[in-house]
């Protein structure tokens, strides 16, 4: 889609202020330039584009999003306090419309060897550091118009054999105003050899105003790294959310990106993980949840360039009202990599005769000796187990919420961090409908 | 053997999936205390009477009627049917991964429980209940942690639908086929808890398309339905001549439909 004039000129400004700013390195400038011109080329996607078929992204184009105004800080306190972690130890950084707050933030100290702080901070020290993880591909007209637009994010980079106890959580809000904001955050995560991290990132709502929030995080996992990363996203009813997630492993890294998928009217998400090295495990576990018209796009790729190594994709969704999944899977076997073990699996749980998913797995085998397993569901509840649980007394919709939130769980249950998977088992129960009766299903002792 | 009103009576049931008859016009009499055993060659409609008692409702209901207690039975969802004392064991019990078996007994113990104007157990009562029931049925108490059914062997599923017959201790006990795919020793466990669960108060009704379940779990009455009807009842003499003999000799025109031996 060629960009109408009055976009292109939108959006060409805002590049004019977002690079104005000061101390930015010529390296990232030169990336900026580049992005620009590509993105002002192409404009937006259209359902043309094989990779956006399913997905319009015309009301993105269409709508006049503006960034936050400076001078803007409308969060308080009291607006992160139920995001704090639960645990002690944590850090918090928050951002308001893709902005760092360092008064909302809570920082504790980090082991030696840990950098945690602001993209923009790092940047303007120079951030040479930051130039192997920032130029990375895929890129596709979101990812450069975060490249040409982002002001701020996340730099975090733990050294060799460093283990961070405690998770990093981000916070991303969007406080919109009256006009429609959009916020381009960008995150850099880099695990060094042997370095072990989990991060949180939550993107959040907090008014109903339509909005933008175009987020890039990329990831590098070193030689022997394990990095947990959770994504979960709850922005508001008329917000448009896209996100691109790049990790890069190497040899024997693991790698396990969580996701839940709960708010926005549109939501795309595309996770790029490369197997770099040997004997390396990547790990895709995400849920979504659909209502309304929602619609919510997960596009995966999971490369095997190296041997040996093992990847795993488990996502589910369930969709209500006449809400929209799509769901892509592309496994990539290179030639070289050879022994790998890849397994995918998608469910789509129909709780409407409106509600639709498409399921799209797509395995790219080039090595002879490898073990590929995917598969694909949609359907509705299983009316057999629903006559099964009132056969036994259970009343009809209690049954259905509670093989709805089982069908769930089987994602959450992976979650390793016990906060956030109770967090969101509520967030799940207070989703369902009727599910009061079930609470206590979380409560259970075991 | 008659203790004042049936507690179940079916008269003229007329039952069909889709367009597709099934069964055409059965009569049955169920007094508490009595066991009755449906037999009948696959095909005749034994399971989809059972399921049409428990209120399945892909099983339409075209004509006819069932009373349980005097009470119109078809006009109960299946959730109140339970909750009232009836409980169909499962010919093929179904898998709820998510769903811990121990969370599921006791809501459905809860359930019926709460609908007879009792107080819920609380967990220390409950999981003496089901540990003592458990014994009952030789099942290993991991199973209890385990998702409903959820990888669980055939022998493990059918055991597992007599624990949850021994917990929540139904009035009216229908089983579905409940020795199919079981070995001898199953076969003897499962009829071990199904009579330890027989009463005076109690009445069961044994889905088989063999006998040999009928050495364990000894019947008052046997029935045989064929296409839909029943063609013959009797004494569970009836149930050692027709392994003798097969159904063929029942369904053979000159078979008399039986009337002799009704309840």
């Amino acid at each position: 889609m060629t960009l109408p004039a009055e976009t292109r000129d939108r959006y060409l400004s805002a590049f004019e202020r977002a690079a104005d700013g000061k101390g930015r390195p010529a390296w990232l400038r030169r990336l900026r330039d580049e992005a620009k011109d590509r993105f002002l080329s192409t404009g937006f996607p259209g359902v043309k584009d094989e990779d956006w078929k399913y997905t319009s992204v015309a009301g993105i184009a269409e709508q006049r999003f503006e960034p936050a105004p400076r001078d803007v800080g409308g969060l308080s306190p009291s607006d992160v306090a139920g995001y704090l972690p639960g645990d002690a130890a944590g850090n918090l950084l928050v951002f308001e419309n893709g902005r760092y707050r360092a008064d909302l933030s809570v920082r504790r100290p980090l082991p030696p060897g840990v950098h945690l702080g602001s993209l923009s901070e790092a940047l303007s020290g120079g951030g040479d550091g930051l130039v192997p993880y920032f130029s990375r591909s895929p890129a596709n007209a979101f990812t450069d118009l975060n490249t040409m637009l982002m002001e701020d994010g996340v730099f975090l980079h733990v050294g060799k054999d460093v283990e961070v106890p405690e998770p990093i959580h981000l916070l991303f809000l969007a406080s919109g105003g009256e006009r429609p904001v959009m916020a381009h955050p960008r995150n850099v995560i880099v695990a060094g050899e042997g370095a072990r991290v989990t991060v949180v990132e939550r993107y959040a709502g907090l008014s109903d105003a339509g909005c933008l929030v175009n987020a890039v995080t990329d990831i590098a996992a070193g030689r022997s790294a394990t990095v947990v990363h959770y994504r979960l996203q709850e922005d508001g009813p008329d917000a448009y959310h896209i996100a691109s997630l790049r990790a890069r492993q190497g040899k024997g890294s693991r790698f396990a990106a969580h996701s839940v998928s709960l708010g926005a009217r549109l939501s795309r998400n595309d996770v790029h993980a490369v197997i770099d090295g040997e004997d390396a495990m990547c790990l895709l576990n995400g849920l979504y949840l659909g209502n309304g018209e929602q619609h919510v796009d997960h596009f995966t790729t999971i490369d095997h360039a190296k041997p040996e190594g093992s990847s795993r994709e488990y996502y589910r969704g369930i969709l209500d009202g006449r809400s929209r999944g799509v769901f892509r899977g592309r496994v990539i076997v290179r030639k070289d990599a050879q022994k790998t073990d890849a397994r995918q699996a998608n469910r789509n749980l129909l709780l409407s005769k409106e509600a639709e998913a498409y399921s799209r797995p797509q395995l790219e085998i080039h090595a002879d000796d490898v073990k590929c397993t995917h598969g694909a569901t949609v359907g509705p509840l299983d009316e057999e187990k629903v006559f099964y649980m009132r056969s036994r007394g259970f009343d009809e919709s209690s049954a259905r919420s509670l093989l709805a939130y089982a069908f769930a769980v089987d994602v959450l249950r992976r979650f390793d961090l016990p906060d956030i998977r109770r967090t969101f088992e509520e967030k799940l129960l207070a989703w369902l409908p009727d599910a009061g009766p079930i609470r206590e299903f979380l409560h259970e002792p075991k | 053997m008659k203790n004042g009103s049936p507690m179940l009576s079916i008269e003229n049931l007329h039952s069909a999936i889709g367009e597709k008859p099934i069964l055409r016009g059965v009569d049955l009499v169920v007094h508490a205390g009595e066991v009755h055993a449906i037999m009948g060659p696959n095909g005749s409609g034994k399971s989809t009477l059972a399921n049409v008692i428990a209120g399945r409702e892909e099983f339409r209901v075209t004509a006819g009627a069932i009373r349980y207690d005097g009470r119109d039975l078809l006009a109960m969802p299946p959730e109140e049917r339970a909750r009232e004392g009836i409980f169909l064991a499962f010919q093929n019990p179904v898998e709820i991964p998510g769903v811990s078996n121990l969370y599921f007994l006791k809501a459905a113990l809860n359930a019926v429980r709460k609908h007879r104007g009792l107080q819920e157990l609380d967990v220390v009562e409950f999981r003496d209940t089901v540990l003592e029931r458990l014994r009952l049925v030789e099942m290993s108490e991991d199973l209890l942690q385990r998702a409903v059914n959820d990888g669980f062997s055939g022998g493990e599923k059918k055991r597992n639908e007599i624990l949850q017959l021994a917990v929540l201790e139904p009035r009216l006990a229908i089983l579905d086929e409940t020795d199919s795919g079981l070995d001898i020793d199953a076969l003897k466990i499962v009829a071990a808890g199904v009579n330890a669960y027989r009463s005076p108060e109690r009445a069961i009704v044994v889905v088989t398309h063999y006998q040999r379940l009928l050495n364990h779990i000894v019947p008052d009455f046997v029935h045989v339905l064929v296409e839909g009807r029943i063609v013959r009842s009797g004494g569970r003499d009836l149930a050692l001549e027709l392994e003798e003999r097969g159904y063929g000799w029942v369904q053979s025109p000159s078979a008399e439909v039986g009337e002799e031996a009704r309840p």
